[in-house]
């Protein structure tokens, strides 16, 4: 099970993660991976496999179930982040959940820049222009959306809504995005959309994205790991796993023997 | 983002997460004060009424003011009871409950088979109307109806109309819902079997939307047996165990308040008020653990 | 079929009974109300005049319906911090626990004592404390009673709020914890705004119970037929009037009586059907 051990100067480490429910049930197992730098990376494996969860202890989103225990150590540009209070650590790494879910009673506007607001943070108007220019056309919606900024964001179709949420979460410019089947409640055409985007930003930010499709882990991540029951089974560049999986179990799901 | 950087931002973060404890912390400082008085008028109704109940408080009727005065100045137990108003308040609320009830259950039927009609829909808001008005007000109709027009004078009958007023509404609303609960294929398997209309109400629903509709029924009982205001106006009272309908009588909550009207009651006033409180909680009690054993 | 038709005839029929009832409520309200009204027209509803003696006999509702309104606010007021905080406490940071279920029983609780025994509470427990507090030389007064209203209040709004707040959902919450808020952040701007309809609505139909509240209030507001001048001093409300002087009321008593409790009826009323409008819009 030779896996790529070592990514020259990763951004993103995480070491000998766990995960346990109710202190008795794993759902992650020793998980330990590095994650290069304005690539992205799919985690994929059949359902169960504990791919969500893995993804949302990267920012801390276990912390707010006191039944789940988390445990290994997580490195953000060298730097262990358990020293890191978790609100911090969330402007520094953002996520897009599997359904869409913008903010109801917010306008589009607002919910850009929600991360500001939600966090006391202060600015001029015109920096907050700037801020929801910059993001609503790093994803592509700014020309749709431009002239209702101030209207609520629901009558945006699911992929526009998708996108939306993906703005509010690059408006802070972090350093990871995590992405949890994106996705998977989009119609095709919104889909493709999404994931050209998320082709473009890797320029900008590291993309970690969630994925029970490998046709799309396959179309556009650099790095793939697929884990089977909490662990981690293989990790490597996408297209080496794809074209010669090492692990037996890797080959059985990527040819479709289960799902 | 340098480590200096981090350490800078970090400070902000601490303010708010103190913020944020801080509101917690006010939040859950408001919760305990939220359910303390339940806590203090418990330990109260106890600490003080549990001297005056024995046996003679459920047998004997009210004693009159001087034996309540003779009692009191020589540090004794007041003697009697409160059987006039045990009796009385059981009269009443069966009566209401017979009055209230069957009524209450076919018009709850009414509006779940028919939830669409604009019709229905009227008569669920003047249910919800009647739900909203005030006890006293209820009270002073059935002084109109009843004392005045049918038992020329203040009556068990006045009381118990007044509350079968105000259980109706609960009682409707309560069967409608448990009747919506019920799984719709129940009643399309009794019609595909040719089951006549009244017998599936009768035989099919009713049974099946049991517990429900006990449930209802006690927690409607719960709420009128402590009402004051309205026996107030419409039975007025009195110191005899009676079972007449037509003629005065008494009950706890209307005891209650005859012994804070006399100085020399007050120490029946805690016995009775915590046989009303264990009563109504009792039923409340009985109530959620019927729901829980249905589910 | 014959006997099903029989059926939902009979069941018609009691629907018509509510119906019954409550035009015959009304109109019973107007008809003993009618002498007052004609004696003194609508200004009964702005005098605060109340003179039994007969040759000079003058009623005036004003002094009542101040009463009602004013130690209703005041319980809106005092109930609306304790019953918000306990709402969040069961529906959102305590949510689902034992803890929660506890608290919420306690609360619901409160909603069981009987009116008559609040006044008890209220005047033999609350009362001496308003008096060392040196609010009241009797204690008695609009902001006791204000005070007992809240208490009997808070398990109305808080547990439709509650409902409400748990309602809100875990991907809104989620989204916003994933942009570094706090808890407070995420309950001020996303558990408040999406709520907001069905809090609201709660405080209403609370305050809507308030308005018709009698034997607590009649205990411990001090049974004065005036127009309160502070919040320490005695009055009465539309309920407690009706309550203290319905024993030897009689003729042109009884009749502004009626008219107090058809007040009562209409304000309770109106006030209750705001609050079912909003919450039919919302959910």
């Amino acid at each position: 099970m030779e896996l790529i051990k070592h990514i020259k100067d990763p951004l993103l480490e995480l070491k000998n993660l766990t995960v346990s429910y109710n202190k008795t049930k794993e759902a992650v197992t020793n998980v330990s991976v590095g994650i290069k730098k304005n690539k992205v990376t799919a985690i994929m494996g059949p359902s169960g496999c504990g791919k969500s969860t893995l993804l949302r202890a990267v920012n801390r989103m276990h912390a707010l179930y006191p039944n789940i225990e988390v445990q290994g150590e997580i490195f953000l540009n060298g730097e262990n982040i358990s020293s890191m209070s978790d609100i911090l650590l969330r402007r520094k790494i953002g996520m897009v959940f599997q359904r869409p879910n913008p903010f109801p009673t917010m306008s589009i506007y607002d919910n850009v820049i929600a991360g500001y607001k939600l966090n006391g943070i202060r600015i001029k108007k015109n920096k907050k222009d700037e801020i929801v220019e910059k993001a609503l056309n790093d994803v592509a919606l700014w020309d749709e959306v431009k002239d209702s900024l101030n209207k609520k964001g629901t009558f945006l179709s699911g992929g526009q809504q998708q996108r939306l949420c993906i703005a509010r979460a690059i408006a802070f410019l972090p350093d990871v995005i995590l992405l949890d089947e994106p996705t998977s409640a989009l119609d095709p055409i919104a889909t493709k959309k999404v994931e050209e985007l998320l082709v473009e930003l890797k320029e900008k930010y590291t993309i970690i994205l969630v994925t029970h499709n490998m046709a799309q882990a396959a179309r556009i991540s650099d790095y793939s790991m697929f884990m089977y029951l909490g662990k981690l089974i293989e990790y490597g560049k996408t297209k080496n796993m794809f074209i010669n999986p090492i692990d037996k179990r890797t080959e059985e799901y990527l040819t479709g023997k289960f799902s | 983002m340098s480590r200096k950087n981090n350490m800078l931002k970090q400070k902000k973060i601490n303010a708010r997460i103190l913020k944020d404890k801080i509101f917690s912390g006010v939040i859950f400082l408001f919760s305990f004060i939220t359910i303390s008085p339940i806590i203090f008028i418990i330990i109260n109704l106890i600490s003080k009424g549990y001297k005056q109940i024995n046996l003679s408080f459920f047998t004997e009727t009210t004693p009159d003011t001087y034996e309540a005065m003779v009692a009191v100045s020589n540090n004794k137990i007041i003697p009697g009871g409160i059987l006039n108003g045990i009796t009385g308040s059981f009269l009443m609320v069966s009566l209401a409950s017979i009055m209230a009830i069957p009524i209450g259950i076919l018009i709850g039927i009414y509006l779940y088979e028919n939830s669409s009609k604009r019709y229905a829909n009227i008569v669920r808001d003047i249910t919800d109307i009647l739900q909203g008005v005030p006890s006293i007000v209820l009270g002073l109709i059935s002084y109109f109806w009843v004392v005045k027009n049918i038992t020329n004078g203040f009556s068990a009958l006045a009381g118990s109309t007044a509350l079968a007023i105000m259980m109706l509404p609960l009682i409707i609303r309560s069967t409608e819902e448990t009747f919506k609960m019920i799984p719709g294929t129940i009643k399309e398997a009794a019609i595909a079997l040719g089951v006549p209309y009244h017998k599936i109400i009768f035989r099919v629903l009713i049974p099946t939307g049991f517990s429900g509709l006990l449930t209802g029924i006690l927690l409607a009982i719960s709420r009128i047996i402590g009402e004051t205001a309205p026996l107030m106006l419409t039975a007025l009272g009195s110191m005899k165990v009676s079972f007449n309908i037509e003629k005065p009588i008494s009950a706890v909550p209307l005891l209650i308040w005859e012994f804070y009207n006399d100085p020399n009651m007050v120490n029946l006033i805690w016995a009775s008020s915590l046989f009303l409180m264990i009563f109504v909680l009792t039923l409340n009690l009985l109530s959620k653990y019927i729901v829980q054993r249905s589910i | 079929m014959n006997s099903e038709k029989t059926t939902k005839l009979i069941l018609f029929f009691a629907s018509l009974i509510v119906i019954f009832i409550l035009f015959g409520m009304v109109f019973s309200l107007i008809d003993g109300a009618v002498p007052i009204f004609k004696k003194f027209g609508f200004g009964f509803l702005f005098s605060s005049k109340w003179n039994p003696t007969e040759g000079h006999e003058a009623y005036g509702a004003l002094p009542f319906i101040i009463g009602t309104l004013v130690t209703s606010i005041i319980a809106l007021l005092i109930c609306f911090p304790l019953a918000f905080s306990t709402s969040l406490f069961i529906g959102e940071y305590y949510k689902g626990t034992k803890l929660a279920k506890l608290v919420g029983t306690l609360v619901d609780m409160l909603a069981g004592i009987p009116s008559i025994v609040y006044g008890l509470w209220g005047f033999y427990v609350l009362r001496p404390i308003i008096i060392d507090l040196g609010f009241n030389d009797q204690g008695y007064g609009i902001f006791t009673s204000g005070l007992i209203l809240a208490i009997m209040i808070v398990p109305y709004s808080t547990s439709i709020s509650t409902e409400i707040i748990s309602m809100v959902s875990k991907d809104l919450k989620e989204a916003a914890y994933s942009l570094g808020a706090t808890r407070k952040d995420v309950i001020l701007n996303v558990i408040i705004p999406n709520a907001s309809s069905g809090i609201f609505t709660s405080y209403i139909l609370a305050f809507g119970r308030a308005l018709g509240e009698t034997m607590a209030v009649t205990m411990l507001i001090g049974n004065a037929n005036k127009i309160p001048v502070s919040i320490f001093d005695t009055g009465n409300t539309m309920a407690s009037v009706i309550a203290n002087q319905f024993g030897e009321a009689d003729g042109l008593k009884l009749s502004a009586l009626i008219a107090i409790a058809l007040l009562l009826f209409l304000i309770s009323g109106i006030v209750n059907g705001i609050g079912k409008i909003v919450i039919k819009k919302v959910y």
